[in-house]
């Protein structure tokens, strides 16, 4: 399958990146040799074969529901670079 | 519903934030109100190589949401990442599930109809974005957001219906329902001005008869019953109206204002959601084992539909009583201890739903003992609610002992009575001649004086008897 340029464009929207027409260009050859290489798992019989959801073969790895003391407010807050009110300051949402 | 020809076809998506007493998928406190952020640590907060790990509390809670609207509890199910870029979500994914959810295929009767449950699953809710600047914290106009990430992991359940309901009325009705049943299996409070309840609906209209479905809209930010139902109805008509011009519905996201009372248009995206779900990497899948099923079915408690079936059955109660009686499980016990007590399910179904106060202040056995005295004849019923408000002011006290103290016993058979009648006969000889020629509308204004004299403890008609037999 073919990626084209503005599959690209679209992925890198969704990841709020910005993208060069240079990095555009090569991101696409790129991606599309990525997809070919996984393409390649198409030509075998996967038939009656269960999609992988893990890659370890365990199930039902819970923990017991006790709730921990949590961070000091002040750590958390350290590598905030606009903190306000006690919390994270970010430019308006809307 | 049908309004000028039309139908309306609703369904609802309904977040529950579980009570559970750590966050989803860390052990920080899953606690309401709290401090802005004093509630988090590295995996709440998104940090690189912070490992989620799963409730297996949620877990539970989850299956017992399940259970309790009779959808198949998967064998097997796994979380998936939902990816979206707001600063909610500080790992620019929200862990949920996707194709494989815990629960799917229930149903949930209400108002005579079976509403579908298409799936229930399990997520984690995202952070609190406070708008600062503006107007009144709203969205639009804020110039700054500050993020608590204290409801950031908190454990949701999210449930979806089918397209089953078909007017706002069932959908409040539904919702109702729904939250007794959820506060019944105690996995959430169920509060909707704290957000541990919240809806969102679904909204088309249609011809009346047709099979196919109109083009939806999304409505949010129905923060109560109330608004629930003025939303949709707005909605409703607001689509009706657009169709009957010649017009087209927009498949959008709108937002009820409830100062407005009106539906505004959340600004429109870009482009239709992508979020590029793929299964969590950071999770192993769930397997709940029959055992676990079994075990947390047995523990079930009785839930609400089957309660309102039996008080009718019991106490011969009528579906509306039993349904009001049932708005929450706190006023089902009570009238449940009432009724025990008292050993009149039809009285204490008056009383409990007369006085709605009276659940968490007055006992049980308070009230009871009025609807005895009252049943006994011991007091009238107008005295009876003369002892109620005694008991509000003293709830501790013994109804019987009140009755004594304050000389509100019944007098019907007593000679106290008679002697009143006596008296109002010779005061008014006029009344008795026109009732003796014929006018028998008089007897009224004779019981009157009879009542005014007793206050309260005599039975009016019982009056009226004694008069009739004095004066024929």
């Amino acid at each position: 399958m073919a990626i084209s340029s503005d599959d690209v464009l679209h992925v890198a929207r969704l990841a709020r990146l910005r993208l060069t027409d240079d990095e555009v260009t090569r991101m696409t050859e790129q991606l599309s040799t990525i997809i070919g290489h996984v393409e390649q798992l198409s030509s075998l019989d996967l038939q009656g074969v269960e999609p992988t959801a893990h890659a370890l073969d365990l199930t039902n790895r819970v923990r017991a529901d006790a709730a921990r003391p949590s961070w000091p407010r002040d750590e958390v807050l350290r590598n905030a670079p606009d903190p306000a009110d006690g919390g994270f300051r970010v430019p308006p949402t809307a | 519903m049908s309004v000028d020809g039309w139908e309306a076809v609703i369904g609802l998506e309904i977040h529950v934030q579980l009570n559970t007493d750590s966050k989803m998928f860390c052990a920080c406190a899953n606690v309401f109100g709290a401090e802005p952020n004093t509630l988090t640590c590295p995996v709440c907060l998104g940090y690189p190589g912070a490992l989620p790990t799963i409730n297996g509390g949620a877990v539970d809670k989850a299956i017992q949401i399940g259970l309790a609207l009779d959808c198949e509890i998967a064998g097997r199910c796994q979380f998936h990442r939902k990816n979206y870029f707001y600063p909610d979500s500080p790992k620019a994914y929200q862990i949920s599930q996707y194709d494989q959810p815990i629960c799917t295929r229930g149903h949930l009767d209400v108002d005579g109809g079976r509403i579908g449950i298409t799936r229930a699953h399990l997520e984690e809710d995202a952070a609190k974005l406070v708008h600062a600047g503006g107007s009144g914290g709203r969205i639009a106009g804020a110039e700054s957001s500050v993020v608590d990430f204290n409801r950031c992991g908190t454990p949701l359940v999210e449930i979806v219906t089918e397209p089953d309901l078909r007017s706002p009325e069932q959908a409040v009705a539904f919702l109702g329902l729904l939250k007794n049943t959820l506060q019944t299996i105690g996995v959430s409070d169920c509060d909707m001005e704290k957000g541990s309840l919240r809806c969102d609906a679904n909204v088309s209209v249609r011809r009346a008869g047709e099979m196919g479905l109109g083009t939806k809209t999304e409505l949010k930010n129905m923060n109560s019953f109330k608004f629930l139902g003025e939303g949709m109805a707005a909605e409703i008509r607001r689509q009706i109206d657009l169709l009957e011009a010649g017009g087209e519905v927009r498949q959008e996201t709108l937002h009820y204002d409830p100062q407005a009372r009106a539906l505004h248009a959340r600004r429109s995206k870009e482009e239709a959601d992508d979020y590029r779900y793929f299964p969590e990497p950071d999770l192993v899948p769930l397997e709940p084992s029959a055992d676990t099923v079994r075990r947390l079915r047995d523990a079930m408690p009785e839930l609400p539909a089957a309660r309102i079936a039996r008080f009718r059955e019991t106490y011969g109660l009528s579906e509306q009583d039993a349904t009001d009686l049932n708005a929450a499980p706190e006023i089902a016990d009570y009238f449940e201890a009432v009724a025990g007590a008292s050993g009149d399910g039809k009285a204490a179904s008056d009383w409990v739903r007369n006085q709605p106060g009276a659940v968490g202040t007055i006992p049980a056995e308070g009230l009871a003992g009025v609807v005895k005295l009252i049943t006994a004849g011991t007091i009238t019923a107008t005295i009876g609610k003369q002892v109620y408000a005694l008991l509000e002011s003293d709830p501790s006290a013994d109804p019987a002992a009140l009755v004594e103290e304050h000389g509100l016993a019944s007098i019907g058979d007593s000679s106290e009575l008679e002697g009143m009648v006596a008296e109002v006969l010779a005061q008014n000889p006029q009344f008795v001649e026109q009732f003796r020629a014929g006018k028998e509308g008089v007897i009224n204004a004779l019981v009157g004086q009879v009542m005014k004299q007793t206050r309260g403890r005599a039975d009016a008609r019982q009056v009226q008897q004694l008069l009739r037999d004095r004066m024929q």
